[in-house]
This record gives structure tokens, sequence and C-alpha cells, in this order.
């Protein structure tokens, strides 16, 4: 088991360095222009190429790179160009964290709750009224992008139930409809796979034998059905997290809620090229730290799994 | 056949003792079976209403979004409209008998638009399908078949499996020049993932089955053996993933517009379109400009996705009677 999680772990340090490498060599693509803020038409050639050389940006490509590995791995993500200028990231973000971090733990207890429970009962009711209706939530929500449900609800059900457009910090109901709108899709992926689990385990053997010892429905459900059922739902978590994060980016700047996801799409507008940078790096660190979490999670709570297996899954 | 028979020589006559006559029809009757795979698939998926519903609409609107530019009457989608009384732009028009889903903030013709928009978003999503089918396809292939490019293959998914997709989406676009061909480049490089993998596992099933084997033996070379032993297999999924490439190119496509980094927007496209809407939505009156494209989208995204699910059920010859 330990030598599995250690495998793990290696294989995710050697995505996150190769994401960071490709990011660096991806940004350095971008025009030179990103590295002067608001001043680059005052200035003239040989200012330019001062400024690029005292910034590293004229060393040798590996020596570059070098020193970005060293950045990071201080901790120190570099400074604002443009959003803030020569404001350390580090100092921006502190501030945006809470935001992000508040809503994503909420958006995935949300999801994971009410996706369950939305998909047992869907499992229970089978081919009735309400897993219909499920069914068709979990249909629109797939297909439909979430950019243009998010919109919807946004402007209808604020006026409905009266809660405020807009993110405020001090008011409990702004936090609402931005954590629900959030976990709309994780709610629906997570009822999905919770059913179909559910009745795939419904026609096993084990719940005949149940039936025919005499038990009764509610103690094959609970005792046998579910928890066999829960099980593979771990494997969802990363995914989960994933789902949280794309819709961050779009929740957060839609309701202007001052966190991480909304700045993403501030700095994008505004061609911050080291905010970017930054950001990207911590939201794939975000998505490949969950990845890990969840294999980790199965293993220990699935002894069926073969750990000899290799990269393969 | 059930006659009670009381004495033995009454149910023997000379009848019993000829040849009869050999009918071919007749004595294909027990071992044969006229299964066809698609036709057992079609039928399948026509006993499903809802998707046959699907499938109806999607052939209405993609005929219409063809045809609609050569009709009577159509504006371009680009046209300003100018007020003939007063001269200036016909601005945030109601919808009414001319202008069947009103004017957009600038005086263009949102019906004109939303189907502009439809073709737009319909042919990044086609492409995107296409090719995600096209390296999907090979490179899963050579990953199931080629047992030495397994581990190398396996190693490269999984670091970029490990990347949440948006990020590179947003990345690849905010690195290069917004246009239609740097949307289908980025969309392309996340989505032959998950088909590439699911043509591997397809294919390490099947590749060890003895008709393979004996193919090989007879040295077969590996390309042969792929594309006429394994790939007819894989028909159905690759049609499935196709089919989902549409609503999610078109989701990707309204996220990225949202977030700056969609088509310029000369281009109309439901990203955009579902953009400028939103630009006014706070605005009651103005709704419409937001509702139409939202609707427009949903009927397209929610067909193709029921249409490619519905199919994919009915393509597993495990659902075939």
């Amino acid at each position: 088991m330990i030598q599995y999680a250690f495998k793990r772990l290696i294989q995710s340090l050697i995505t996150l360095l190769m994401v960071i490498t490709i990011v660096f060599l991806l940004m350095r693509q971008m025009p030179e222009e990103g590295y002067f803020g608001t001043n680059y038409e005052k200035l003239d050639y040989a200012q330019r190429e001062a400024i690029l050389e005292n910034m590293g940006l004229r060393d040798p490509i590996h020596v570059q790179l070098k020193n970005f590995y060293m950045q990071i791995l201080k901790g120190d993500l570099g400074k604002s160009i443009i959003y803030r200028p020569k404001v350390e990231i580090s100092a921006i973000l502190k501030a945006k964290i809470p935001y992000s971090l508040k809503f994503g733990v909420a958006t995935l207890s949300l999801s994971l709750g009410f996706g369950i429970l939305l998909g047992i009962s869907m499992a229970l009711n089978k081919d009735r009224i309400w897993d219909r209706v499920g069914t068709a939530y979990i249909v629109f929500i797939s297909a439909v992008p979430a950019a243009v449900y998010y919109l919807f609800l946004q402007l209808y059900v604020t006026d409905i139930f009266r809660l405020p457009i807009l993110f405020n910090p001090d008011k409990p109901s702004s936090w609402i409809l931005p954590a629900i709108s959030m976990s709309l899709g994780g709610i629906a992926s997570y009822a999905m796979w919770m059913r179909r689990y559910m009745v795939d385990e419904l026609n096993m053997d084990y719940v005949k034998l149940a039936r025919a010892k005499g038990l009764s429905n509610r103690k094959i459900m609970i005792s046998h059905v579910l928890r066999n059922a829960f099980v593979p739902m771990i494997q969802y978590l990363p995914s989960a997290i994933l789902y949280t994060i794309a819709g961050s980016i779009y929740i957060e700047s839609l309701y202007s809620i001052p966190g991480m996801g909304g700045l993403l799409v501030d700095v994008i507008q505004r061609q911050d090229n080291t905010l970017v940078q930054a950001l990207v790096l911590i939201y794939s660190s975000i998505g490949i730290f969950g990845l890990f979490l969840g294999d980790i999670l199965m293993a220990i709570l699935d002894p069926r799994i073969k750990l000899e297996r290799g990269g393969t899954r | 056949m059930s006659k009670k028979v009381e004495k033995l020589s009454d149910g023997i006559n000379k009848g019993l003792f000829e040849f009869a006559d050999y009918d071919e029809v007749k004595a294909q009757r027990g071992g044969y079976s006229n299964y066809s795979y698609w036709r057992s698939t079609f039928q399948v998926f026509s006993k499903n209403k809802i998707a046959i519903f699907f499938l109806y609409i999607v052939i209405i609107l993609l005929t219409f979004t063809i045809i609609q530019p050569y009709l009577p009457n159509q504006k371009s989608p680009t046209q300003i409209t100018i007020d003939e009384n007063t001269g200036m732009q016909l601005r945030n028009h109601e919808p009414d008998k001319e202008f069947y889903f009103g004017t957009n903030s600038i005086g263009q013709d949102l019906w004109a638009r939303i189907w502009s928009g439809t073709r737009t978003s319909l042919f990044i999503g086609i492409l995107v399908g296409l090719w995600d089918a096209i390296l999907g396809i090979i490179i899963g292939a050579l990953w199931g078949y080629v047992r030495s490019l397994d581990r190398i293959i396996t190693e490269i998914y999984n670091v970029l499996d490990n990347i949440p997709n948006t990020i590179i989406l947003v990345l690849l676009t905010y690195i290069m020049r917004p246009s239609i061909p740097t949307l289908i480049f980025a969309m392309c490089m996340t989505g032959w993932l998950s088909m590439a993998r699911f043509i591997r596992n397809q294919i390490v099933i099947i590749r060890d089955r003895e008709y393979n084997l004996a193919s090989r033996c007879l040295g077969t070379p590996t390309s042969r053996i792929i594309t006429k032993n394994l790939l007819p297999y894989l028909v159905s999924v690759i049609m499935l993933q196709m089919a989902l490439a549409i609503p999610g190119a078109i989701g990707s496509e309204v996220f990225l517009t949202y977030i700056g980094l969609g088509l310029p927007i000369n281009i109309p496209s439901l990203g955009n379109l579902i953009n400028e809407g939103r630009g006014v939505m706070m605005v009651e009156s103005l709704r419409y400009q937001l509702i139409f494209p939202a609707i427009a989208l949903s009927i397209i995204t929610i067909s193709f996705y029921v249409i490619g699910n519905v199919f994919a059920d009915a393509a597993d010859p495990r659902n075939h009677v």
C-alpha cells in the first residue's frame, strides 16, 4: 500500500514538473510587450532590452528554466505586471484563496450529498416518474453548457427568491446561489453514477439471496446495496474536483466573488502573463493532487484493487 | 402432432419412408439467423421515441442551417440595419415580422445571426469530433496493439489526463491568436484522450482472441489486423464520441468566449451571441437577445447528447435481441 502511494506520488510529481515546464515554455511564446505593463509605448529599444535583460529574459532558455524551477521551489510565483504592477503574486493570491477554498468545499459537499441522495432515490424509484425527472435533469445538465444555465439561474432565481445578484462577503444569503450553481454539475454526475451502480447491484445474486432470507427491503438497501455502491463513488471525487475548478472560474467572475477563478478571467482579459502563468500552475496542481487523492482513497477503501497494475488504469 | 396413437400400425404409412426433397430454405432455417448488426442497431434505436424525436429535430435543424442563407428575405448576419426614419442604427428592435428575433444592440438581425452562429458552432463541433476520432483511433490503436509502446503512451496519457482540461484549453487559447482553427486545435488537444483510452481498452480485450492470433501467425501485418480485425468493433463507440463532441465543443466555445478567449466578435457564433446577450440581460425588455440564442443552443446540445447516448446503447450488441 505504502509502496503504491509512493509510486503514485512520484508519478504526480513528475506530471507536475512536466506541467511547469510546458507552461513555462508556452508562456515564452507570448509577445514581449506583455512584460512592460502600461508604459511599453514610452520606452525605446535600448530601454526595453535593458528591462528584459534585467528580468533574465535574454538568458539562454535552459538557464531561464532552471531559474524558474528554483523560484517555484522557494514558493515565489513572481510579480504581477498589469493587474497590480510590481506586487508579489503570492500576496495577491493570499486574499483570494480563502474565498475559492470555501466555495470549493461547499460545492464538493453539496454535490456529494445531494448527488448521492438523488442517485439513490432514482434507483429506488426506477422507471417511475421520479427517475424520469432525475434523468431529464442529468441529461439537461450534461448537455447544455454550464455557462448558459448559470446565467439563467442568476437572472431568474435571484428575482424569485430575492437573493442578492452579486456576491457580498458580509451577506450570508449571497453565498447560496453561487454554491448551488457550482454544484449542479457535480450533483448530476454523482447521481448518474450512483443510480447506475445501485441498479447494477440490485440485480446481483446476493440481493436475491438476501430477499430469500426474508430481509426487509430497507435492510437490503442499507446494509448491502448501499455499501457496495459507495466504494466506486470515491473514484469520481477527482472529477468532482475538476468540475469545481471549471465551475469556479465561471461562477466567481459571474457573481464577482473575489476568488482565484474570477481573478483568472480578469487577468486573461488584461493579459497579465505572470499572473496567468501562476494561476494555471495552481489550478493544474489542484487537479493533479485531486487525482492523486482519489487513487489513494480508492486503494484504501477497495481491497479488490490490484496495486501491481502499474500505470494503466 | 399430439394425436394419440391407438394402434402402432395406424401411425405408420408409406409416406414416412420416402426421401424428402432437398429444400434450401428449409434446410437453412435451423442454423441461420438473419441477424444484421446495423439493422438491429437501427431497430433498437427506433424503439426509443424520444431519440427519434430528437433525431427529427437535428435533421430539420441541420437542413435549415445549411439552406437558410439561400432562402428569400434573409439578411446578412453582419449587416447593420439603418432605420430609415432616423438615419440611425436600428438598435434593440423588438422581435416582429421583419426581424423574427429582433435586432441586437448595433442593429444586426438576430435571426440571421443565430443561424450563422449555429453554422459556426456546428462546424467547430464536427471538426473537433472528426479530429478527436482520427487522433484517438490512431493513438488508441497503437497503444492497445503495439506492446512496446504501451508503457510510454500510458505514461504520457497519465500526465496529460492529470491536468484539468479547462486549464489546457485556457492556456492554449491564451497563447494563440483567437480564431476558429485555434479553438479547434485547443479542443482537440484534450478531446482525443478519452477516445484513445477507450479504443485502447477495447483493443486490449479483443487483440488476443483466437482469430487474431491465427491472423498474426499467418503473417498479417499489424496495420491490416488493426484496420480489418479490430476497428469494425469500435464503430459504435467512435460514433458516440463524435456525437458527444458537438455539445462539448459548443460548451467550451461558450466558456472560452465568456472569459475573453473565444472567437473575434465579427464572427457570429453561439458563444458570441450568448455573450452579447449577457451584456444586456439586466434590462428586462432586452432579455430576448439572451433567451433566443440560449434556446437554440440548448436544443442543439440536448439533441446531439440524447441521440449520441441512445445510439451508443443501441449499437451495443448486448442490447440486441
